[in-house]
């Protein structure tokens, strides 16, 4: 099944203010940079943003805080982005700060039809305010609710024409997660090659899970920490 | 005299053991891979995705796709693998990591830890912090044993938001190791230099002292 959409523009098409995104990424590293600057570009507003960070201040989500175009994000780092920081301190903008590892499952769990499940982390913390509390083997966890999308929207590094996705390294992050969580999910990719072309025995993402692909123009990826050791 | 950073990572690199994969936090954390003692082989693990942490790249070798935790560019060992964020912390929250290193503002003598939010000042998000203190059960904090106004960080309860419940078995500061069990602190180790009177001075929880406390160990 073909989906290859043209470009950026007809990746997004649909994405409207209001909605629901997932994006994927974990500091700079395997964010959907063409589509955040789409989203600039097209100027929806009040968007309920689910990301593990907000970016940096001028790159990344950072770009859509600083254009207040979004009303919410849920995250569980926020620590890089004064913006963010600022806003949300002021109460311009809602936060709903997760743990990071019951994010990524709460994710799972919404691509995976698993409504809700138990996890240890935040017992006993304002995390916990209001979520129903079981005993299991002698320790106590919480309730945690599956997260889902109206658009998700990841980074790969190599896609197929089926939807296929192989991820870089650590880029990979969020992104096969968010991927299963869309109603629509919008992968773009470094290098979009024809279907048969990726081995199926490492593929991280099966088509399935994406509804549209594209190639990104160009990618800037940008190092957040460059931290390097003298040539010996 | 008091340890610096590097001491104290120093200092916690000896609790590493042979055949340990091990999750360091942000910070004096980070540096504890700089000290493994000779003979043994550990393998570190980051959250956001790799087990076989290398160093950092040389320089002009840096990739923008292989970060750590800390989103510092980094190296992948032979041997290393890359994974999904739901996949790491089924790691961590699968008890599948033998060691979790972290910082912390606040540790209280029963075990429980802040270190994500100052209300009203500081908000930067617990990241993968809940999650691994609630799972792991071998904890050490890394942490000055005063904060930058001179008060304890070793406290009776925590006065920040909390972290996580009934967690750290073992602090190692600037001035001293310190054992956590029965609800209070119990000395250790001190710094080389530092005297008992100093720890007890800067250690606002309850600390049990035994009559014999030694010097720690750096060489």
């Amino acid at each position: 099944m073909n989906k290859v959409v043209k470009d950026v523009e007809q990746a997004l098409e649909g994405v409207e203010s209001g909605m629901t995104l997932m994006l994927g990424g974990f500091g700079l590293c395997g964010i959907p940079e063409n589509s955040i600057a789409q989203l600039v570009k097209m100027g929806v507003s009040d968007l309920t943003c689910i990301s593990n960070n907000a970016g940096v201040d001028d790159f990344g989500l950072g770009l859509l805080l600083q254009g207040k175009q979004i009303k919410k994000m849920i995250s569980s780092y926020v620590g890089e982005n004064d913006e963010f920081e600022r806003q949300m301190l002021s109460g311009e903008l809602e936060v709903d700060l997760i743990p990071q590892g019951s994010l990524a499952e709460r994710c799972r769990a919404g691509g995976a039809g698993v409504p809700a499940f138990f996890t240890p982390a935040g017992f006993g913390t304002e995390i916990a305010e209001g979520k129903e509390v079981r005993e299991y083997n002698g320790k106590p966890h919480i309730l945690e609710s599956a997260l889902t999308a109206d658009f998700a929207i990841v980074k790969a590094w190599k896609g197929d024409t089926e939807g296929n996705l192989i991820y870089k390294a650590t880029a990979r992050n969020f992104n096969p997660l968010m991927a299963m969580a869309g109603k629509i999910t919008i992968a773009e990719v470094e290098e979009l090659v024809p279907a048969g072309e990726l081995d199926p025995n490492f593929i991280h993402t099966p088509g399935i899970f994406v509804q549209r692909i594209f190639q990104g123009e160009k990618f800037e990826k940008r190092i957040e920490q460059r931290t390097v050791r003298p040539k010996e | 005299m008091a340890l610096d950073k590097n001491g104290i990572a120093k200092r916690i690199a000896q609790e590493l053991r042979d055949g340990y994969y091990v999750n360091l936090g942000i910070g004096i954390p980070t540096l504890v891979a700089n000290y493994i003692p000779e003979g043994i082989e550990v393998e570190f693990q980051s959250e956001n995705g790799i087990l076989g942490m290398g160093p950092f790249p040389f320089e002009g070798e840096e990739d923008a796709d292989l970060i750590n935790a800390g989103k510092q560019t980094i190296t992948a060992r032979n041997g290393a693998v890359f994974f999904d964020s739901a996949t790491s912390f089924a790691m961590i929250r699968g008890q599948h990591v033998q060691l979790t290193v972290l910082g912390a503002m606040e540790v209280a003598q029963n075990g429980d830890i802040a270190n994500w939010k100052i209300p009203g000042k500081m908000v930067k998000g617990m990241g993968g912090a809940m999650d691994l203190v609630a799972s792991a059960d071998n904890i050490i904090v890394a942490m000055m044993h005063t904060n930058r106004a001179g008060e304890s960080k070793l406290l009776k309860e925590c006065t920040l938001p909390l972290t996580g419940v009934n967690c750290v078995s073992k602090v190692v500061t600037n001035l001293a190791v310190l054992e956590i069990r029965d609800n209070q602190f119990h000395l250790v180790e001190r710094a080389p230099g530092v005297s008992v009177e100093e720890i007890q001075a800067a250690t606002s929880g309850d600390l049990v002292i035994p009559d014999h406390v030694p010097e720690m160990n750096l060489d």
